[in-house]
């Protein structure tokens, strides 16, 4: 029982962290290895904003939300669009940002010290004789809402289909009068949002530090693969894979294999299936 | 009135010289032959010399050793990358996988550094080679994310399974006999690699492999095995690396999961994009410039990764050609405006 309550909490956790990635790929084919490092820039400066400058809780989250947006949007339009196409260089450049910013945070004084975020809700409950506290309860809630709210948002509103266009045929949405750079820039600023809720979601679950960067790129990474780059359903279920065979490793093995889960299961997918579960790149099959 | 619209192009022209060079009869002059030499003079001149010049500051001596560990890690991703097609970001596999051979080797078998580094060089490049085997078939971003992933995977593996001194590392590992022998022992294996390596990709073996990069369909259709080819590929990279770890553990008389850091893998990235890729030179070039940079950072701590990878990032987007390149084009090549 208690392995399937917090299955399904791990594997609600790994789709929010995945969703910003997979959502980037999935519109722009830009493997965004900053993302990790927006997640945590996002929890940093929520802290900033409630502790330094004191702003109410839900204040201090919407305008980290909105800064990372900005953030997430200037890196794509100043860099990253230069060098759009060219997959190695892309991997490099970004995954380089993202050491950046990590690395300066770590310089700047996010040092392995122990910021938290508030939890959202205080207190826990008993679940068929498994005690949960509320705010992780709210994670499924809330992961659920997010995945939800996406999947309407790219079905049900013009922006959303514009993506989805893209997602499917950049020439073809392009003479259709879809702006294919500022989709991408909006896709990334779309992202960034999601490592953004993500974090703000996660974070009061654990403290703020730098590791947590790398470890929020590697899930994500992880997912992503074993669920089809680009796939959503995909990456969903992938999750769910990922999340309840982690648990279990950690009930028969002990935590130190949770993040060797994750990694075997990229190696194992790419060997065996490389377009992953969902995956849609069927020229790949051929090629590799 | 009819506006004139003046527009120029750039034209770069090959230098006479370079192109006299270029045909047997560069050993007319001495000028030619100068002009041939020079470059390679400076450089092997430059690094076999450059111990010397040290002598005076013990400290940057032992950095020139590691820029060196950095250089040979450097020029097997740059071969791999450039000449192989295959992007391998886990440069801290070889590193790791060398250092723990050494230093099991020495410190189990008790054999010495003459014969662990050697060993060390092939067995690791074996052992890697091994690894990677399942994922050459992949090319481009996968096999890139999969060598992202084996560096890490390594570690944890080490950490959670408890073996091989589990997070201390290996104790206890011999160290060289002094400081000319680890920097000319290593200048030499960098010197020795660099321009046998200039030579391998221009014989036989070179072209397929550049085949192999360019249009691996083509290759497979002559019959040619290309996981054949990559396997031998990556053995080649591999074991420079290993040999670079082989090195480092005997440097720092210790083996440890800190080998599989992401250092080893950033900086011969960030090296071969500022030195220019696929020139085999450039990423010496560019760890002599990246590393003594990274060391003068070292009071910042963790400021140098973010300095460098912005280093990197602003290479990478606005100079991609690098300096080697740059460099070459403009000994060989004059440049001038036209009118067109």
């Amino acid at each position: 029982m208690e392995i399937l309550i917090y299955g399904l909490i791990n594997s609600v956790s790994l789709a929010l962290m995945a969703l910003g990635f997979t959502l980037v790929y999935g519109v722009s084919r830009l493997p965004n290895f900053a993302h990790g490092s927006l997640y945590v820039t996002v929890g940093f400066v929520t802290w900033l904003l409630l502790n330094r400058l004191g702003l109410p809780y839900p204040v201090a989250m919407l305008v980290s939300l909105v800064l990372i947006a900005l953030v997430g949007a200037a890196t794509y339009q100043f860099i990253l669009v230069r060098i759009r196409g060219m997959a190695i260089s892309e991997i490099i450049a970004s995954y380089a940002i993202g050491l950046a910013i990590l690395e300066g945070l770590r310089w700047g004084g996010l040092k392995g010290t122990t910021l938290t975020l508030p939890v959202f809700a205080q207190g826990s409950v008993d679940i068929l004789d498994v005690t949960v506290d509320f705010h992780r309860l709210l994670v499924i809630l809330l992961g659920a809402l997010l995945v939800g709210g996406l999947w309407m948002f790219v079905n049900h509103t013009k922006l959303g289909l514009a993506l989805k266009g893209m997602a499917q045929d950049e020439r073809a949405a392009l003479t259709l009068g879809i702006d294919s750079d500022r989709m991408a820039v909006f896709s990334m600023a779309l992202g960034a949002v999601m490592a953004g809720l993500a974090a703000l979601v996660l974070m009061p679950l654990g403290n703020i530090v730098v590791e947590s960067g790398y470890h929020v790129l590697i899930m994500a990474v992880a997912v992503c693969i074993v669920g089809g780059l680009g796939s959503w359903t995909g990456a969903v279920l992938a999750a769910f894979i990922i999340g309840f065979a982690q648990i279990l490793t950690t009930a028969w093995m002990g935590p130190h294999f949770q993040v060797v889960v994750a990694l075997l299961a990229i190696i194992v997918t790419l060997i065996s299936r490389p377009s992953g579960l969902f995956g849609r790149q069927k020229e790949l099959e051929e090629r590799v | 009135m009819e506006a004139v619209i003046q527009s120029r192009r750039k034209e770069r022209v090959d230098r006479g010289i370079k192109v006299r060079t270029d045909g047997v009869y560069a050993v007319s002059s001495w000028r030619e032959i100068t002009y041939l030499v020079a470059p390679r003079l400076l450089l092997i001149g430059g690094l076999v010399l450059l111990p010397l010049m040290l002598s005076a500051v013990p400290y940057w001596q032992k950095v020139l050793s590691i820029i060196c560990i950095y250089s040979l890690l450097a020029i097997s991703f740059d071969f791999l990358a450039h000449f192989v097609g295959l992007v391998s970001l886990g440069g801290a596999l070889y590193i790791g996988i060398g250092a723990y051979t050494a230093a099991l080797l020495n410190t189990h078998l008790g054999l010495p550094p003459i014969l662990t580094i050697p060993l060390a060089t092939i067995l690791g490049g074996g052992i890697c080679t091994l690894l990677l085997w399942p994922c050459l078939p992949l090319r481009g971003v996968y096999f890139a994310i999969v060598s992202l992933m084996f560096p890490l995977l390594a570690a944890r593996v080490i950490e959670a399974l408890d073996i091989f001194g589990g997070t201390d590392g290996i104790l206890g590992v011999v160290g060289l006999p002094n400081k000319w022998v680890e920097m000319y022992v290593l200048l030499g294996a960098v010197l020795i690699i660099l321009f046998g390596l200039r030579r391998l990709v221009n014989e036989d073996v070179g072209l397929v492999f550049r085949g192999v990069k360019d249009n691996d369909q083509a290759v497979k259709a002559s019959g040619i095995n290309i996981i054949t080819f990559k396997a031998l590929g990556v053995f080649i990279a591999s074991a420079m690396g290993c040999l670079g770890g082989a090195m480092l553990s005997h440097l720092y008389m210790w083996a440890g999961i800190s080998q599989f850091a992401l250092d080893f893998s950033i900086i011969p990235i960030a090296a071969t994009v500022v030195g220019g890729g696929g020139t085999l030179a450039g990423p010496v070039l560019g760890c002599l410039l990246l590393v003594p940079i990274s060391e003068l950072l070292r009071d910042f701590g963790t400021l140098r990764i973010a300095v460098y990878a912005v280093i990197l990032c602003a290479f990478i987007v606005f100079k991609s050609e690098g300096l080697m390149v740059y460099g070459s084009r403009k000994y060989q090549q004059f440049e001038r405006w036209v009118q067109i």
